[in-house]
């Protein structure tokens, strides 16, 4: 399917509807969608329609129907089996309950943690494949939270631009993390071009992305765009800080330990904003949303602890965390 | 820390069990240049980074009960 995708966004608009038919067939066949890579991977070229630029994106193609009835099918598998998957904390909570409950969700630490192996373990090779499997949400890191912005209002909406600001440089362009991490590839001897690994990194990795994409192109999903960044800002400082020490032990240059310590002081300010006013906010101001809210940064922590234990796991039985080692 | 002659009015704003939130045209009396315009301070004593919030707070159980 991803390989006639591919065909179908290179030749003539008239191709999709077979494309569509296709997407609708592997939708239902899929034994589990977020591993995989034939859906996450067509997911991940679809919703970069939106993004761009990429040597994949032309204009006409953005609002095709049968791109977007395709994409629907694949959706609506991906987005079913999270919601079968993702275990959901079982209490109830009223919009005041909201941040102390993100952050009880976020401060449990189960099993292994990458960036404790990152700090203290990891070969210079682990690091350099952690940096390309990170790549895939961080060259375009902020931007699928971007989407809520125009979905929310008052107080949410404030809270949730003053952390964009914060991630797109506040006036300083050089200081916008996505340039950061670029910087930081560059220093490390990486291709920064966005999509460049899109090939080597596993399905889990492409539906780490797809989800924050899905969860915030979607405005019924606004409250799970809102849960999955404040667990997303929750869960990083923290381990920044672990990943700075790794690479700094490991001889990497200064660029790439910036782009992590800039994190560890960063999103000390983001959790505090995500979590008490932009959740927190739209908990009070649209209370419907609040399952959501809890889905979404439950899917948060349940996709990305699914990518660390998939490396560490790899690693462990002396292989790379990539599909084909880059 | 002073607010600065012009601009924005600083605002302080304590967040439960964490850091103060500095926001407006603050500096920091060390001479260091803010690295951004919201800052959290640390209020628990162990960040690494310092007068900086690096989040360990978290880790070490750090409680501002009397805010609720």
């Amino acid at each position: 399917m991803s390989e006639r995708l591919i065909q179908v966004l290179t030749g003539s608009p008239d191709d999709g509807a077979a494309w569509a038919d296709l997407a609708r067939a592997a939708a239902r066949i899929s034994p589990d969608a977020l591993r995989d890579d034939d859906l996450q991977l067509s997911l991940f070229l679809l919703y970069g329609l939106h993004y761009g630029p990429a040597e994949w994106v032309r204009g006409e193609w953005e609002w095709h129907p049968e791109l977007l009835s395709g994409r629907a099918a694949l959706e609506e598998r991906f987005e079913g089996d999270l919601r079968a998957q993702v275990p959901v904390p079982d209490e109830q909570q009223g919009a005041a309950g909201i941040p102390d409950l993100l952050f009880r969700m976020t401060g449990v630490q189960s099993g292994p943690s990458l960036s404790r192996h990152l700090a203290k373990k990891a070969t210079r090779e682990q690091a350099v494949e952690s940096l390309i499997q990170r790549s895939i949400y961080t060259l375009k890191e902020a931007d699928p939270h971007s989407w809520a912005i125009p979905r929310l209002s008052g107080r949410a909406k404030v809270a949730l631009v003053e952390i964009q600001s914060d991630e797109y440089g506040a006036g300083r362009p050089a200081r916008m993390h996505q340039s950061i991490f670029a910087r930081a590839m560059d220093a490390a001897g990486l291709d920064s071009r966005y999509g460049a690994y899109v090939d080597v990194v596993p399905a889990l990795t492409l539906a780490s992305l797809n989800l924050m994409s899905l969860l915030g192109l979607h405005r019924r999903l606004r409250g799970a765009i809102v849960g999955h960044l404040a667990a997303y800002e929750m869960t990083s400082s923290i381990p920044c800080r672990k990943y700075a020490d790794g690479f700094r032990r490991l001889g990497f240059a200064e660029e790439v330990v910036d782009y992590f310590e800039e994190h560890v002081e960063a999103d000390a300010v983001h959790e505090q904003i995500a979590g008490r006013d932009l959740a927190g906010g739209l908990a009070e101001d649209d209370p419907e949303t609040i399952p959501d809210i809890v889905f979404g940064a439950a899917a948060c922590l349940h996709v990305d602890g699914l990518v660390g234990e998939h490396m560490l796991a790899a690693w462990e039985r002396g292989e790379s965390s990539l599909r084909t080692p880059a | 820390m002073t607010g600065a002659a012009s601009g924005v009015p600083v605002t302080i704003t304590p967040c439960p069990n964490g850091p103060l939130l500095v926001r407006g045209d603050f500096r920091l009396d060390d001479g260091s240049e803010p690295h951004r315009r919201t800052v959290a301070l640390c209020r628990c004593g162990v960040s690494t980074i310092k007068p900086y919030c690096d989040g360990t707070h978290k880790l070490v159980g750090f409680r501002t009960e009397d805010e609720g």
